[in-house]
């Protein structure tokens, strides 16, 4: 806050410097008068000042009015001088800008009333309208785009005829249109082009400024005033409606990027994993440990490190994924309730072991540079890592489906879940086909640990606020089904996300376990349920 | 023949059980309340306490074994049921703190003034009586259980998939009591109670009274248990549990059984919170987390599903290892140990303790008949009936 | 048509143009079929004719997407569920033995008698003398007694399919669906099992599925041969066995 505030100075500063440079012949006397008008202690004396000296062009205007803002300007009744206490303590006279030893007895703080500190608002809006930064440039005509000071019409003029950014002209000629909108000697004809302006802004300032206009209008541009605003209006649900179906997308990705192993395991093998969740657990520890490691050795990397922990992350939990098969499930085939109970008792003794291991807390996992940071769609935000893990969750699904297409093992893997005996009579060694289709599973809940670990906390815990979500993405798609799995997690994420609003979070979630608890009543097979004996066996 | 003798082991071995639970129903509360501090053979207010928790674990447990042991049923969010019940009689405890409480209001508990509500939500009308609040603990759970279980088993809704919609009822629940504006206290739930009854719940006569009573609770259960299961109505849930759908081809409604048993099962299971609850002291949301409901299969899993011995003798088998380990320098390996537990047990001792010691004594007795019947055949000069394969 | 119709009105159980397909396979084309009060018939045909899927859909357990099921000439099947169907009087034996393994053979039949089968029948049931009597005579219709004690599991297989057509005597429906009784069974007992089926059939009708033509041969009654899903012949044993078509899908698969 305090470094920002002294940065703000600085700039202002040398704006104020450049802009003395245009605007010399205002130099004069008359400031001197403008400062002592805010030892007056009367609002209507202030705010003249205020106007005064910022138009002044003097380069002691900036931190005069900072002064003003933050309190820091007080006033001697009697001499009339006044002074500037510096954000490092130094005092200085605001008229001279010559250094004070201390301030007076009865020197006191300038008083500020609401409309008061718009109106200072407003004048450091326009003290900043020309700073060479483009960034403060932006900034300081949305300030003035919300506080339409009518008395820095001139100044957003000459910023609007020297801008040459695109985007930032755009900005100016928006705080002209709602200056003049608000001006009350304005023709109607540019209140109606200024009303154009606003309305092709359309957000919810824009919005919040038409309301503003009041009833006191000429008809015409009463009129326009209204319909711009119910144009917007319509415009700002539309872009809420994205906005939801875009947090619905994101949150169906992370869901089918964690329910997609479980469709694996559960959907085709019919083998309950209730430690799925650990294996994604481990994959986020892998991409905690991978960093650790990149961190420490070879720092250049680290936007790598994702790229690095992917394939890692598969072997790891493919690894685990094939061992517990080997030496647990595979006793338990046929006997999904026990299967059930091994695999949660397993899901216990991973956490733990993680615990052990890593300490029971958050681990940091840092977001590479192409993964931070966000940019705008219209009116919407939209942040890379969610961005990028939905085009990756998809990649996986797609690689997956294809991988079972046309692989041999993905044969073999259909094959055997089809018709065991068949398959086993037709030379498929069955039980490496069990083996490596759970790992295969697994290694891909170890994958979207990657993932996940760039959105969430990584914690022991990781895995077991995804388990039950996953459970219901892939028995509402419809087991054995990968198709279903992808519909069933967008689905219930837009769902939830849409929801939310209405609902509240909690409620919305809550909401969603019965809405799926009753759906399961109406079709316990889910969306996509495949009809047949396999399924009944 | 063998029916008969296998009933009366049976009756037998229930027999024993009621002794034994009645007898330490008796005596603990006795060497506690009458032997003084320091004998050896005194047992300490909070051991009482401890006791009487793993009492209602029991009953909860043969509440899980009623309807996964011989209806094949495995339901994840018993503790559902229990948790209801616990709140049911949570409630009738903190109405009956009145204006003993922080803030010192006669009718609504500490965290409703804390919350700026300024009236009793209806739902908490009637729990200043006892006898409402006893019939809640008995009501809600049934109620949910019967509502659930409606929905459910008339879709035949089966399996895993039960089993996965039961952690989702309890996870909703779970989510549900820990928001604050749903009534119950939030996360801290409920607790500071202060009497039961007229009786200070702190009080040695009280926690005696209590654990008397939990046993007795758990004697009936037990004998309801037993009633259902010897019954030809049990003989239906063992065939619903081995072959459903050849159950109902034999013109039996299953699902009218499972919903039966389901909810005898759930008031068990709120009576068995309803105990826990003053024995505790406390009640909140996280008795609903999956992972409890969860656990609470393993005890019956390990004691020996369908046995209902076995479900009581492993609910205090696990808790009593849990409290050992918990309380000790252990405690980083109780987890390592709990979740060994869950893959060695369905692993190695798929019948549990009391299940794999039935069949080996099963295994004696019938080598021992078949030894008999084969010299008595060579007595009479024909040999067994040999059954074509 | 209309003659059809009548006569239809009579039989114990009634199938016109009944059609079922899963995912698209059409395992039931148009089937019709009707079985007299008393009857007893013999379906045969090859693997995947669609034998036991017609079971089904008699039994409720499969719902066919059109067609005509009565029961008894009034009573429409195609609405009522398994327990209800089962309740009417429909017996049936699966082509897969299923008892009730863990528990014993009487256990099984006492399961099977046709008496109160409530939720509270059961719960307050005690037994009566009339029941273990008839339990006492499907044990020994069945050749059982000896093993009544016995789970019914650690029975051999031709032990349990016996096992389940006393279950179905013990349930004493109008009509018994017995999908092949003597697979996985001696000679001899094959030839028992006929016995056994001409005297149910004294006071029962009955569907016979089986593949054993010699068994089929000792029935002697009226053959209806299945093939993908619809009669292809019927008529007595000779005739369909001599029927060219017949002979085709037997030999030519
Ligand atoms: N539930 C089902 N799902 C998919 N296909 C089925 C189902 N039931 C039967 N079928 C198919 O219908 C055909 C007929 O089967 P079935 O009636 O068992 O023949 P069978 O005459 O040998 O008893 C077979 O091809 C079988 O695969
Ligand atoms: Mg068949």
């Amino acid at each position: 806050m305090f470094a920002n505030c002294l940065d703000r100075l600085r700039a202002l500063l040398l704006s104020v410097l450049l802009l003395s440079c245009f605007a010399l012949p205002a130099l004069a006397g008359p400031f001197e008068d403008s400062v002592a008008k805010f030892a007056n202690d009367e609002f209507s004396d202030t705010e003249a000042a205020i106007g005064e000296v910022a138009s002044s062009g003097n380069p002691l205007a900036s931190p005069i009015i900072s002064a003003l803002q933050d309190g820091r300007l007080s006033a001697d009744p009697d001499s009339k001088k006044v002074f500037i206490t510096k954000t490092d303590g130094s005092i200085i006279d605001a008229a001279t800008g010559a250094a004070v030893d201390k301030l007076p007895d009865n020197a006191a703080a300038v008083r500020l009333n609401n409309r008061l500190r718009r109106t200072v608002e407003a004048a450091l809006g326009g003290l900043t309208l020309l700073s060479p930064d483009p960034a403060k440039r932006l900034a300081a005509a949305q300030s003035v785009f919300k506080s339409h000071e009518e008395s820095l019409l001139p100044t957003v003029d000459n910023a609007l005829a020297k801008e040459t950014v695109k985007s930032i002209k755009q900005a100016f000629a928006e705080a002209r249109a709602a200056i003049i909108l608000f001006k009350s000697d304005a023709t109607d004809s540019d209140k109606l082009d200024a009303i154009a302006v606003v309305k092709s802004r359309g957000d919810q300032e824009a919005l919040a400024l038409l309301s503003d206009l009041g009833t006191d209008q000429p008809p015409l541009v009463a009129k326009a005033a209204a319909s711009a605003i119910s144009s917007i209006q319509s415009n700002l649900a539309m872009w809420s409606m994205v906005q939801n179906a875009w947090y619905g997308l994101s949150l169906g990705s992370v869901l089918l990027l964690a329910a997609i192993g479980l469709a694996i395991t559960f959907g085709v093998m019919g083998v309950i994993n209730m430690a799925h969740g650990e294996m994604v657990m481990l994959g986020a520890y892998t991409t905690f440990v991978v960093q650790e490691v990149i961190r420490a050795r070879y720092p250049g990397l680290f936007d790598y490190s994702l790229l690095i922990a992917v394939p890692l992350a598969f072997v790891v939990a493919g690894a685990v994924g094939v061992v517990i098969e080997r030496t647990i499930i595979r006793f338990l085939y046929g006997r999904p309730l026990e299967t059930l109970l091994a695999t949660w008792g397993l899901s216990l003794v991973l956490q733990q072991a993680v615990r052990t291991l890593f300490g029971p807390t958050n681990r940091e996992v840092g977001n590479p540079s192409w993964m931070s940071g966000a940019f705008d769609l219209g009116q919407i935000t939209i942040t890379y890592n969610r961005l990028w893990i939905l085009c990756f969750t998809l990649a996986v699904f797609a690689i997956l489906l294809a991988m079972l297409r046309y692989t041999a093992l993905g044969l073999e893997m259909r094959a055997v879940t089809q018709n065991r005996r068949m398959a086993a009579s037709m030379g498929i060694a069955t039980s490496r086909v069990d083996a490596l289709t759970f790992g295969l599973g697994s290694g891909i809940a170890g994958i979207a640990g990657v993932a996940l670990s760039q959105i969430d906390n990584v914690s022991p815990n990781l895995g077991q606020s995804y388990i039950i979500d996953s459970f219901m993405v892939v028995v509402f798609g419809g087991v054995g089904n990968l198709w279903g799995t992808l519909v069933g997690a967008f689905t219930l994420g837009i769902a939830n996300k849409f929801l939310e609003p209405v609902a509240g979070a909690v409620l919305g979630k809550i909401a969603i376990l019965v809405l799926i608890i009753l759906f399961i009543q109406k079709r316990p097979r889910g969306l996509f349920a495949l009809k047949g004996r396999a399924v009944e066996a | 023949m063998t029916p008969h003798i296998l009933t009366r082991s049976l009756d037998r071995a229930a027999a024993t059980f009621i002794l034994v639970v009645a007898t330490l129903g008796v005596l603990i509360p006795l060497s506690n309340l009458l032997l003084p501090q320091g004998s050896a053979l005194h047992v300490p207010t909070y051991l009482v306490a401890l006791w009487g928790k793993y009492v209602c674990y029991a009953i909860l447990a043969l509440s899980i074994d009623l309807i996964w042991g011989y209806c094949g049923i495995l339901s994840l969010g018993h503790g559902a049921f229990f948790a209801l019940g616990g709140y049911a009689m949570g409630m009738y405890l903190m109405r009956q703190i009145g204006s003993r409480g922080v803030y010192g209001n006669p009718v609504l508990p500490d965290f409703m003034v804390f919350l700026n509500w300024s009236k009793l939500p209806w739902y908490w009308y009637g729990f200043d009586h006892f006898a409402f609040a006893a019939l809640m603990v008995l009501l809600v759970p049934g109620l949910l259980a019967f509502c659930f279980g409606w929905l459910a088993f008339r879709s035949r809704v089966t399996g895993v998939y039960l089993s996965i919609i039961t952690q989702a009822m309890t996870y909703a629940l779970l989510l549900a009591f820990f928001r604050n504006d749903f009534g119950f206290g939030g996360n801290n739930g409920l607790t500071d109670f202060k009497d039961i009854l007229g009786f200070n719940v702190q009080a040695e006569g009280t926690r005696c009274a209590l654990f008397l009573l939990s046993c007795l609770a758990l004697i009936i259960a037990f004998m309801m248990c037993r009633a259902v299961v010897s019954s030809k109505l049990g003989k239906v849930l063992i065939a619903v549990r081995d072959a459903e759908s050849r159950t109902r081809f034999l013109g039996y409604r299953v699902e009218s059984y499972k919903l039966f048993v389901f909810t005898l099962s759930a008031c068990m299971a709120g009576v068995a919170g309803a105990l826990y609850v003053p024995q505790v002291g406390i009640i909140n949301p996280s008795e609903f987390a999956p992972g409890n409901s969860i656990e609470a299969v393993i005890w019956v899993a390990v004691g020996g599903r369908g046995t209902l011995v076995g479900a009581a003798l492993g609910a205090v088998v696990v808790n009593y290892a849990k409290t050992f380990f918990t309380s000790g320098p252990l405690a980083p390996y109780w987890l390592f140990m709990l979740g060994a537990l869950f893959i060695l047990v369905t692993l190695l001792l798929p019948k549990g303790i009391v299940g794999t010691f039935n069949s080996w004594r099963e295994n004696q007795r019938s080598t021992g008949i078949a030894a008999d019947e084969a010299s008595a055949a060579r007595e009479d000069g024909v040999r067994a009936p040999k059954m074509a394969e | 048509m209309n003659v059809m119709d009548t006569r239809a009105t009579s039989a114990m159980l009634y199938l016109d143009g009944v059609h079922v397909s899963f995912d698209g396979f059409h395992a039931i084309n148009n089937l019709s079929l009707t079985l007299a009060p008393g009857e007893m018939r013999a379906i045969i045909g090859p693997n995947g004719a669609g034998k036991t899927t017609m079971m089904d859909i008699i039994t409720g357990k499969t719902r066919p997407d059109q067609g005509t099921v009565l029961f008894d000439g009034t009573v429409d099947l195609t609405r009522l569920d398994e327990t209800r169907i089962a309740e009417l009087g429909i017996g049936r034996k699966f082509q897969k033995p299923t008892v009730f393994e863990s528990q014993t053979v009487q256990d099984n039949l006492l399961l099977a008698l046709n008496v109160d089968h409530s939720v509270r029948g059961t719960l307050f049931w005690r037994g009566s003398k009339a029941e273990s009597e008839r339990i006492d005579k499907v044990l020994e219709t069945i050749r059982l007694t000896d093993a009544r004690n016995r789970l019914a599991g650690s029975l051999s297989h031709g032990q349990k399919q016996w096992l389940e057509i006393g279950m179905l005597l013990a349930q004493d429906p109008k009509v018994l669906l017995v999908d092949e009784p003597v697979a996985g069974m001696t000679d001899v007992e094959t030839h028992l099992t006929a016995e056994l089926l001409k005297q149910i059939n004294k006071n029962h009708t009955i569907m016979v599925v089986e593949h054993d033509m010699t068994f089929v041969r000792e029935l002697g009654v009226k053959v209806t041969c299945l093939h993908e899903g619809s009669v292809l012949a019927e008529g007595s044993i000779d005739q369909v066995s001599s029927n060219e078509r017949v002979v085709e899908v037997y030999l030519g698969r």
